[in-house]
């Protein structure tokens, strides 16, 4: 479960044409990847509850492996697979996305903040920010929800969200204040133009690739850490999601009955939707960093080109 | 000297959150749910545990929030988290006391090692970057990245144990034999302890694989390994001596951000494997709404993390002169 994050804080030049990075992004075969997989996973959570049936009704065929009348065959009371994964697939999607969406505004506020007011403020926030960072968010999030007995799935996204900001709030602080000197801030300053304008037309605009990047990586953060918490049974075991499949099939020992149809696709469905995230990340990573990017040279002709490019260098200047 | 001391500082104030979060979190929370537990177990255990259980929590007590506070306080420093409902009569500091070692044995090994490899193979990565092995294996430490924890323990678990029976399902150490200082009781928690390690090392070896990646390929591209480069000096020596040794420094860095994760991790995968640590306790303590013992877990992970990152701190400084030629000044 660990979440992949780089150290690297790369100063991306300012954009003046907006869909450029965009554009730029979506080149990539890796995005295209990353782009289908989520897409999929999206659709599915979206469309597919109208098409199965309810997935905690019984039926008679109990353990039953993957037929045509049961895609995904059946659990130890003959509830559908399929249907649960799908259903499922709507709660996990949604409790990602609140959490980030929640995270990523928390973060935004307390980044720009710090970087912003300066001074003690920023000591203040920074060192708030920090302790987050360090103190084991799962542990946490564990004993929050546990005193929320049975709470909904709502309460769970948003214990979530508490936990998983910290993160992009500190890369946002660091963006903003090397922003906070560049020359067309100081010019708009100068120019009088007043601070919300300055943050909502000259600083979030350039931040966009880097808030998408965190925004990727904290749901999917929150769609494990969801999926952990199901997992142990703390929140709701009754609503279906990818972690309470596995709930179920772990207390019905699955793994020892072979029921492999039962636990393989939740944790499949969470591993490749995951592996999508991070495809569409390491997208904008490169986009951000551009030495990252695959430049399609071998290792040897790749330093020939720098090499070159360092002679020009040391020739004009 | 005053990196450590800086950090040290900045720890000890992350300790105090933690010990402040776990005083408010009980009191915070709607429908009081300790009082519920307290009224449930109070006629089945002894009054010195319904008096230290009212002492860690502050209730029936007359005293205000600040004085609940600092006798809570009182408490923390001698030792005294209260009395646990699940493994009654045991307190918790009890309970935390025999789980303790059991993680950090495994957590730590499988760190270390997935340290290790990660960032060998990050070096090797950036360095063969372009041959189509190498560029193959980043959608593979994608998915890993992304794997959950306690899914790929229950896979490795289902082939292993259950399937080819090469090792055990559950537990720390076979049953057979006493906890002690003995070649049997070892090489039976050895044997025990493969799976749970492997399933950290699996899920945990691509984060650092891909920052060793990055930080490598940024790295490569100074000035200075050019230079190397361009007087001749050994592939092997320019790729370790220059390069990496100044590339592993964020990869330490970041080290306290994923001790986190990785930590949050182990606890699920103790679970899947029955394995007797802190995850285990926790799990235990969750299902019983066992309310002191749940507390309990959650500081002395968060005491561990903190002591990890400072181990850690110290590491940074022992690599990186710059923070020791700071003091100078």
């Amino acid at each position: 479960m660990s979440i992949v994050v780089s150290d690297v804080i790369t100063e991306s030049e300012p954009t003046t044409d907006r869909p450029g990075w965009i554009r730029g992004v979506l080149r990539s075969k890796k995005v295209a990847a990353g782009l289908v997989i989520v897409v999929f996973f999206v659709l599915l959570g979206l469309i597919g509850p109208f098409f199965v049936g309810n997935p905690s009704a019984g039926s008679p065929d109990n353990l039953a492996p993957p037929s045509l009348s049961h895609l995904l065959g059946t659990t130890q009371t003959g509830q559908d697979v399929f249907a649960q994964l799908v259903i499922g697939t709507r709660v996990s999607l949604a409790v990602g996305l609140i959490s980030a969406l929640l995270a990523t505004l928390i973060a935004v506020a307390i980044g720009l903040s710090s970087a912003l007011l300066g001074g003690l403020w920023d000591e203040l926030l920074s060192m708030f920010t920090n302790v987050f960072l360090v103190i084991p968010a799962l542990p946490l999030v564990i004993v929050l929800a546990g005193y929320l007995h049975g709470a909904g799935t709502l309460a769970v996204a948003l214990v979530i969200s508490l936990t998983g900001w910290s993160w992009t709030a500190r890369i946002l602080r660091a963006q903003t204040l090397s922003l906070r000197q560049r020359d067309y801030i100081l010019a708009a300053r100068a120019a009088g133009e007043s601070t919300p304008r300055i943050i909502a037309f000259e600083i979030l605009p350039n931040e966009v690739p880097l808030i998408a990047a965190q925004f990727l990586i904290t749901v999917l953060y929150a769609i494990l850490t969801q999926a952990g918490l199901a997992f142990l049974g703390v929140g709701s075991v009754t609503t279906w999601s990818w972690g309470t499949m596995l709930y179920w099939a772990e207390n019905a020992e699955a793994l020892s009955l072979g029921a492999w149809w039962w636990f393989v696709p939740p944790g499949l469905a969470l591993a490749l939707l995951g592996t999508g995230l991070a495809l569409l990340n390491f997208g904008i990573d490169e986009y951000a960093n551009p030495r990252l990017r695959e430049s399609g040279l071998t290792p040897r002709a790749e330093r020939r080109v720098n090499r070159r490019l360092l002679a020009r260098r040391g020739s004009t200047s | 000297m005053s990196f450590i001391l800086r950090r040290l500082g900045f720890y000890v104030v992350t300790a105090w959150v933690a010990i402040t979060l776990n005083f408010l979190i009980p009191r915070l929370m709607p429908g009081n749910p300790v009082q519920v537990l307290f009224s449930r177990i109070k006629h089945q255990i002894s009054p010195a545990a319904v008096h230290a259980i009212s002492l860690a929590f502050g209730l029936n007590t007359s005293q205000g929030l600040l004085g609940q506070y600092w006798s809570y306080l009182d408490q923390l420093f001698h030792g005294n988290l209260g009395v646990s409902v699940t493994y009654f009569p045991s307190t918790v500091s009890t309970v935390l006391r025999t789980a303790l070692p059991w993680t950090v044995a495994l957590v730590g090994v499988a760190t270390v090692l997935s340290f290790v490899f990660g960032t060998m193979l990050g070096i090797l990565s950036a360095w063969r970057r372009g041959s189509r092995t190498v560029d193959s294996l980043l959608p593979i430490t994608a998915f890993l990245s992304a794997v959950p924890y306690f899914w790929l323990g229950l896979v490795l678990l289902t082939v292993f144990a259950v399937e080819l029976r090469w090792l055990p399902i559950a537990g720390g150490y076979s049953v057979d034999v006493t906890p002690g200082w003995t070649w049997e009781f070892i090489s039976s928690a050895l044997v025990h302890g493969i799976l749970p390690a492997a399933t950290i090392v699996i899920s945990s070896i691509a984060g650092w694989l891909l920052g060793m990646r990055n930080m490598m390929i940024t790295t490569l591209a100074e000035d200075y390994v050019l230079l190397a480069e361009a007087k001749g000096l050994h592939q092997r020596r320019v790729l370790y001596t220059y390069a990496a040794r100044n590339a592993i420094l964020p990869n330490i860095a970041s080290f306290a951000l994923s001790l986190g994760f990785i930590v949050g991790g182990a606890i699920l995968t103790e679970i899947v494997f029955s394995y007797p640590g802190i995850g285990y306790v926790l799990f235990q303590a969750v299902s019983n709404n066992d309310y002191p013992l749940m507390q309990g877990v959650f500081l002395i992970i968060t005491f561990m993390v903190l002591l990890a990152n400072l181990l850690a701190d110290v590491c940074y400084v022992v690599l990186d002169p710059r923070t020791r030629e700071s003091d100078r000044r």
